[in-house]
């Protein structure tokens, strides 16, 4: 890993994304540095897909600027993007697999699309290992997603995520509607990713579980912008309304004990 | 960053020393695995990768590959190199990577033996379904209160009155193409004055009626298939059925009633329209002047074949309506299941539309109507 390279992977500035009248974000900037994790949180409805969207560039934002790998993405045309697509994964919330694809193939698609070249047989390996590190059975690969449990179709949704090797994740709400093992598994999948293979995490989710367990810092939507970004305890630490209800609700504090009990033990 | 991974051999003592050099990434890997691949398999090996740039999982799993196959030892890995290596390692086990695959005999055995299972539980199942929808009826009938006439009378909005135009238009054409194309073939023998007879006629008792039912099947059997389907998906028909309102009142009966009342008005503003259509036709380009065709439909157009019409229409909505609530019941799973049943109920739709026609034609012949 070059450390030389920029630490700041994505650069958001004064970005604005409206639907008719309704504006769901102001003027926000954001950044996320290399080798993060980055929780995203905010209450329903403040754009949080919406800004992982215009980053990705599925949702042209009316003003702002975004830079990803210090590289423009606003405007820039599709030949060019590639390049820049080829860097990162995505996990959709649902997992988003190619329905009529098996869970290998859908880990394939990625390769074969960048990399005519490869041949079958490594891209089958290449799918294989790709598969057991996402922590799906071995069995998994000739499955259509129609046959997997929501679990496995977000695990085999990451393993297409990382079929490129990118060096930046994003995951769209990964433990929603998991249950609470399979999510702390999850959680614990992402953070191992994570360390292994020197990734960036830009991670939005409603689980404080998952804020507590895995996130280096955690970026607040409120008021559509990011009021604050920080670790838990420089949140907290903060005189922020909705802050201060998200972690010192009865559920953040359920999260926070475990968290402390679990680091105690 | 540029530049492709390579390798340079050498022997050094009883070792075979492979150094790699370039980055070992996905996208600069080349033909390298190829020629790995082919490698003499002799002595033990030592790959050295202090030459290597960087590295990602695919090229940790070249240089993992190949310490499996020649027992190598590697040396010169960064911290994160070796991170990569053991992370490979530890994903290597036997993955099936494609489905089995039976034999192509086999397999179309299967199908077919699948399809007519299919076909012959969906024949069971709309009977059962028609038993149904019969059952309650009766029960609306028992307690008038709980039909629905607001979802009745928007059903009739939706079938009849927003299908008005496009029928309309597909009537008129209909109607322009029997007459032109039966003027051409009549006027061989000089029998030009009996396209009026064949406008009025094939209109009346057939094409205006069949012409609708397929359209009806199109817009509105798939409409149903597609709402009540999602509602499916959506599991409001089973919040539906836990309040205690049944699905077959609330969603099937005003859809089933619509369809039933519409069609013979539809089919005859379709007739209608078809014999002006035709009628338009024969005044421009045989000189039939309106008030004379209107005067020789009614000479050559029996009323029985008026009759035909009014008795096939609210079959055919019967079916096609049926055909539509049943197959969108049928959703379960996913959204695809919603459009591979749309498209099945508007295929039975017209099939069964089609069959009973046939039916309709021999057994209104025999008695007499010709």
């Amino acid at each position: 890993m070059a450390v030389s390279e920029a630490e700041t992977i994505i650069e958001v500035r004064g970005l604005r994304n409206s639907f008719g009248t309704q504006v769901v974000h102001e003027n926000l900037d954001l950044d996320v540095r290399r080798g993060e994790i980055l929780g995203v949180v905010g209450g329903s409805g403040t754009g949080k897909s919406v800004l992982m969207r215009s980053i990705i560039g599925l949702q042209l934002p009316d003003e702002g600027e975004i830079t990803v790998f210090g590289e423009p993405m606003i405007g820039r045309d599709e030949e060019e993007a590639k390049h820049v697509r080829r860097r990162w994964g995505i996990l959709f919330q649902g997992g988003a697999l190619f329905s009529t694809l098996t869970v290998a193939e859908n880990v394939q698609v990625p390769i074969r699309e960048y990399f005519p070249a490869i041949d079958q047989k490594l891209l089958d390996e290449i799918a294989s290992y790709k598969i057991v590190m996402s922590g799906l059975p071995a069995e998994a690969g000739p499955k259509y997603p129609a046959e997997l449990s929501g679990g496995m179709k977000k695990r085999a949704g990451i393993a297409r995520a990382l079929a490129l090797d990118p060096e930046l994740l994003f995951l769209d709400e990964p433990t929603a509607g998991l249950d609470p093992i399979g999510a702390a598994a999850f959680d614990q999948l992402i953070k191992e990713l994570q360390k292994a293979l020197g990734l960036t995490v830009f991670l939005i989710t409603h689980d404080l579980d998952t804020l507590y367990a895995i996130c280096d810092r955690v970026a607040v939507l409120a008021d559509r912008k990011v009021v604050a970004v920080g670790t838990i305890p420089e949140l907290l630490a903060l005189d922020h309304e909705w802050i201060q209800e998200y972690f010192r609700g009865p559920r953040g504090r359920a999260a926070e004990t475990s968290v402390r009990e679990s680091a105690e033990a | 960053m540029t530049g492709t991974a390579d390798f340079s051999e050498s022997v050094e003592g009883d070792r075979h020393v492979l150094r790699f050099t370039g980055p070992l990434t996905l996208a600069r890997i080349g033909a390298l695995p190829d020629r790995l691949e082919n490698l003499e398999n002799g002595r033990p090996m030592t790959l050295d990768l202090s030459g290597v740039e960087r590295m990602d999982t695919v090229g940790a799993w070249v240089v993992h590959r190949l310490t499996r196959r020649n027992d190598a030892e590697v040396t010169g890995a960064d911290p994160h190199m070796e991170t990569l290596l053991e992370q490979v390692a530890a994903a290597d086990q036997p993955v099936k990577v494609r489905p089995d695959r039976t034999p192509p005999l086999y397999r179309v055995l299967g199908q077919i033996g699948g399809a007519t299972a299919t076909a012959g539980r969906t024949m069971l199942g709309l009977i059962g379904f028609f038993g149904a929808l019969l059952i309650s009826c009766w029960n609306v009938i028992l307690h008038p209160r709980r039909f629905r006439l607001n979802a009745v009378t928007q059903q009739f909005e939706l079938l009849g009155i927003h299908s008005l135009g496009i029928i309309g238009l597909m009537s008129f054409l209909v109607g322009i193409v029997i007459a032109q194309q039966g003027a051409v073939q009549l006027r061989q023998f000089g029998a030009e004055v009996f396209t009026v007879n064949l406008i009025g006629r094939s209109s009346v008792k057939e094409l205006g009626i069949l012409m609708t039912a397929i359209m009806v099947a199109g817009r509105s059997g798939s409409a149903f298939a597609a709402q009540i389907g999602s509602m499916k998906l959506a599991e409001e028909v089973d919040a539906m059925r836990t309040i205690g309102v049944s699905p077959m009142e609330a969603l099937v009966i005003p859809r089933v009633m619509a369809a039933v009342l519409m069609m013979p008005m539809l089919g005859f503003y379709s007739a209608l329209i078809a014999i002006i259509g035709g009628g338009l036709f024969c005044w421009i380009d045989l000189d039939i002047p309106p008030v004379t065709f209107v005067q020789r439909i009614r000479e050559v157009v029996p009323m029985t074949d008026l009759w035909q019409m009014l008795i096939k229409a609210p079959v055919f909505g019967l079916i096609i309506a049926m055909a539509g609530c049943f197959q969108g019941l049928q959703v379960e799973g996913n959204a695809e299941e919603v459009g591979l049943r749309t498209t099945s109920a508007v295929v039975q739709g017209i099939f069964l539309v089609i069959v009973l026609d046939a039916f309709f034609a021999v057994f209104f012949t025999s008695v007499g109507w010709l």
